[in-house]
């Protein structure tokens, strides 16, 4: 009774350009009729599934299964069923993920599922990857969509035998009646498309032992295309007639071209064409380009060698002045008066006044650089007033209503193809690249490709923002913490898209005003800081820096105290309780989700931090020159504690014999894409806090590419890496980002076990990528 | 006219024979399989194989590979498209995640376990650390690498 013709067609991923494109639309010519569910996802909420709008669709009988963005699945007469993936797939394996929610509650065979790239629209709700939010917000209507579409399919079955849905089951593609009939969801797709999507009180969803997917590892969807070297990436696209582009932009922020002579660079060969850029306008850079100039060519080669040849001027703008040395001193300078109080709990001036012992420590941390792999790279083509794009983006809505505005065309003229994307930690959510693309492409008059070379991306980023902590604790004479105050000095995000002189409320939140410590008298207070470069975000944010300080500084309280610091960090946070923040003054956004379903729960937290101390075998004795440090903390909603050994030798060269991470993600829906999540985002927070550091000098950004802005390489990586998953039927929470926050303070954690130098400034090492061993002992 | 072999397909490029292999295998023959990570031999990227040695593309004109066999990742498959066995590797330790370095690095790791049937973790550090991956799966990479070993 199988129909299916797909269990010989391997899982196949349609990236967004367009050749694939049309290979897909061929591999559904001549499959029938059949159901395609639309579904509005709305002006999404927290994880509250959105209303399944839209009556489900026939799909037109020219079998063209490409029938529009609204569809999420459908489903062709041979039984074959396509997912429209509205995430962005950037190493998180999101594709299949979005596959398994779905999939599993649709109840259909793995290998007959057939994945598309969505584009960017509006319809589809919030398709910003970011914030760790693709499980999250959406694990509920995901599965809600699957399960409607599953129910629409056994009502059709029903339906055709005349019986009540009641009697019937559905499994793996197969609708069964009770006398032993079956039906395949292909065989009865045209006529579920004429059903009313049901409404969602009639739909149950399966419980936990009926999952099939979800909980269970299942291969990634794009590895048989990477590694054949196959997949499409944003810098990967080809469309016909196109020229590629490469920019000079301006040294300084909002910096102009003041002369410009390209004589040399049109003597380049294959340079076609010199553009002068449009330049931003207003104060705030928000997603606009930078200005500059664009070298356009037959090849990209050619447009780096015109490049090369530009003679230009540069006027040097409001921020020439910006020099990251003497900025620095004044955000420690800051950090050391009183700030704005964000977080008030008892009387910490009287209680550290009256401690026994009170000790005060100043962190700092430099302005990092994302760098993903694959630096920005965008292609668009202009047929009149509309523009296709094919991006690396990790927000097309975003690209989609921006390149809109700058061009003053209408949102639908502009339509944003998503390609893969080789990673983004926050640089591909700005679209700015995407807007320099549709802006060279109209005014060539012909489809452009800017490819970003790594340079550009170091020097023209938008950066981590840089900041200065100073922190104060008191002890009463048992050693326990009667008092802390946490400041904080950073350029805030919001300077990106208006006037701001001060970090945010949302910045505080990750890592400062959500401190979980059972401390009598605590305060966070935040200072003023204005920013003279792109303040964007990168992998968890605010947290890098905030739990650098405070995760650093538990571990000093602890030595202050003579007291183990995994011992003492679980005495710190306290009995098990949910914490109500709103007690100490804070609102606390809580990553955009409702507090009932993700409370604050410190037995979680302590949970993760015994964890992994058992997996690193704590209180063991390890080898001089060896130490082990450990850190936690909670966000994106998800608790993540780290422990990690190191090695330094006597010339202060640092390795990992073992890191080991424990991860209360709540329900996990893919487990080993948890554990690469959490690997990866430890080890870049670890490659930050070793080497990351991003200066400038007269406003431009000193750093160029990988010597100078160094990342941890496959010598310096760990040799032991393990992850535990803790088992939880909690909602799901984020992932690809909290696995970041711990590694930078229990590694510096680690570094004092190890040596008794205690560093308070990221980058960790210094010259030749070395501890400073001259400072062994000082603590 | 810069004359070569690619994947074993005899190619004619017409071309400044100083533009990078990186550029010619990329936009002239449409092998976009390797990639652009620096352009100055910093992240390995770019790997491809010259006469079965491995060499960064982005910094080797194509003048030097002039009648030449150079073998991109679409070459690494058997032509009935078998993997080879650093790719099943790759797929049993799931090794990629955003997929955009790792054509140079399984171009590396062919290379390393050509010369090196039974690589230590040392000389797979040494082989391996001119390739960045900044999604950072360094210890999936290193284990797929003693797996593809003792599949050889
Ligand atoms: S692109 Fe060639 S080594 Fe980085
Ligand atoms: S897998 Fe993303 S850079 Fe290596």
């Amino acid at each position: 009774m199988f129909m299916h013709l797909a269990q010989t067609a391997k899982p196949k991923i349609e990236t967004a350009n367009k050749p694939l494109l049309n290979l897909s639309r061929r591999g559904f010519v001549g499959a029938g009729t059949g159901l395609a569910l639309a579904v509005t996802l709305g002006a999404c909420s927290q994880n509250k599934p959105e209303t399944l709008a839209q009556a489900a669709a026939p799909i037109p009988d020219n079998s063209n299964i490409d029938i529009g963005p609204l569809v999420l699945i459908s489903i062709a007469a041979d039984g074959r069923t396509q997912i429209t993936n509205p995430r962005s797939e950037m190493g998180q394996q999101v594709i299949t993920t979005v596959a398994q929610m779905i999939a599993d509650e649709l109840d259909v065979p793995w290998d007959d599922l057939f994945i598309k790239q969505a584009v960017g629209d509006k319809k589809y709700g919030d398709q910003n990857t970011d914030g760790s939010t693709s499980v999250r917000n959406h694990f509920d209507r995901f599965r809600m969509a699957g399960a409607s579409m599953r129910q629409m399919l056994t009502q059709a079955a029903a339906n055709e035998w005349g019986v009540d849905i009641s009697e019937c089951t559905s499994e793996l593609g197969v609708i069964t009646h009770s006398s032993g009939k079956t039906l395949t969801y292909g065989d009865v797709s045209e006529a579920a498309g004429k059903l009313d999507v049901p409404a969602e009180d009639t739909v149950t969803l399966k419980t936990r032992s009926q999952w099939r997917y979800i909980g269970k590892d299942k291969p990634s969807y794009t590895i048989s295309d990477v590694i054949r070297g196959k997949g499409t990436f944003g810098i990967d696209v080809r469309v016909p007639d196109m020229l590629y582009a490469v920019i000079a932009r301006p040294p300084a922020l909002f910096g102009k071209v003041k002369s410009l002579d390209d004589t040399a660079a049109l003597a380049v060969p294959g340079v076609t064409q010199v553009v002068k850029m449009k330049e931003p306008e207003g104060e705030a850079p928000g997603f606009q380009q930078l200005g500059g100039v664009a070298v356009i060519a037959t090849d990209t080669w050619a447009a780096i060698q015109g490049r090369e040849a530009l003679k230009i001027e540069w006027d040097a703008g409001p921020h020439k002045n910006y020099n990251s040395k003497t900025y620095a001193q004044e955000l420690m300078a800051t950090a050391r008066q009183p700030g704005e109080n964000k977080f008030k709990r008892g009387d910490v001036t009287k209680a550290l006044s009256s401690a026994e012992t009170m000790i005060s420590a100043d962190y700092y941390a430099a302005h990092l650089s994302q760098s993903p792999m694959e630096p920005p790279a965008a292609t668009a083509q202009w047929t009149g007033d509309n523009v296709e794009i094919w991006a690396c983006t990790q927000n097309p809505q975003a690209a989609q209503s921006t390149v809109a505005q700058i061009c003053g065309v209408p949102d639908e003229n502009v339509t944003v193809h998503v390609t893969l994307l080789g990673g983004g930690f926050g640089r591909k959510s700005k679209p700015d690249f995407v807007v320099e693309a549709a802006l060279l492409a109209r005014e060539v008059g012909k489809p452009v490709k800017v490819t970003w070379t790594r340079e550009d991306d170091i020097k023209h980023g938008y950066f981590h923002s840089v900041s200065a902590q100073h922190m104060k604790g008191g002890l009463d004479k048992d050693g326990n913490v009667t008092a802390v105050l946490h400041r904080t000095v950073f350029p805030s995000i919001n300077s990106t898209f208006g006037p701001s002189d001060q970090g945010s409320d949302f910045e505080l939140s990750l890592g400062a005003t959500d401190n979980p410590w059972n401390v009598p008298n605590m305060a966070v207070e935040v200072g003023k800081a204005n920013s003279h470069i792109r303040i964007g975000w990168l992998r968890s944010v605010a947290n890098v820096y905030h739990v650098f300080a405070n995760q650093s500084f538990a571990a000093e309280l602890a030595h202050a105290a003579g007291k183990d610091p995994k011992a003492f960090l679980m005495d710190i946070i306290g009995p098990d309780r949910i914490i109500d923040f709103s007690k100490d003054g804070v609102t606390y956004p809580n990553y955009g989700a409702s507090l009932d379903e993700h409370p604050v729960d410190t037995k979680r937290l302590k949970a993760v931090l015994d964890k992994a101390a058992t997996m690193a075998k704590w209180g063991r004795d390890v080898p001089k020159g060896h130490g082990l440090g450990i850190a936690v903390h909670r966000s994106f909603l998800a608790y993540v504690a780290t422990a990690i050994e190191v090695a330094v030798d006597a010339d202060g060269n640092i390795s990992f014999p073992g890191i080991w991470s424990a991860v209360d993600a709540g329900t996990v829906v893919s487990p080993d894409n948890t554990k690469s999540q959490i690997e990866g985002g430890t080890l870049f927070g670890i490659s930050n806090a070793l080497y990351g550091e991003i200066t400038a000098t007269n406003g431009a950004v000193d750093q160029s590419n990988f010597p100078d802005w160094r990342v941890m390489r496959m010598a310096e990586a760990p040799h032991v890496f393990e992850t535990h998953i803790m088992e939880s039927e909690a909602p799901p929470a984020g992932v690809g980002e909290p696995g970041t926050p711990p590694a930078a303070p229990a590694l510096a954690n680690a570094i004092f076990a190890a040596t008794g130098q205690r560093l308070r400034a990221m980058p960790l090492l210094g010259q030749n990528d070395r501890l400073d061993m001259s400072k062994v002992g000082e603590g | 006219m810069v004359q070569l072999t690619v994947n074993g397909k005899a190619q004619k490029i017409d071309i400044d024979p100083e533009t990078p292999v990186l550029w010619v295998v990329r936009e002239q023959l449409g092998l976009v399989g390797t990639k652009f990570g620096c352009g100055a031999s910093l992240c390995g990227a770019c790997t491809v194989h010259i006469d079965g040695e491995p060499v960064r593309s982005c910094v080797t004109p194509l003048s030097e590979a002039e009648g030449k066999d150079v073998t991109t990742i679409e070459g690494i498959a058997a032509p009935d498209g078998t993997l080879h066995a650093v790719q099943e590797a790759w797929i049993k330790h799931q090794v990629p995640q955003c997929g955009y370095c790792q054509s140079g690095q399984i171009m590396s790791a062919v290379a390393l376990l050509k010369e090196n049937a039974n690589p230590s973790d040392e000389d797979i550090d040494s082989a391996m650390s001119g390739n960045v991956c900044r999604c950072g799966m360094y210890t999936r990479i290193k284990a797929a690498i003693k797996t593809a070993a003792k599949g050889a």
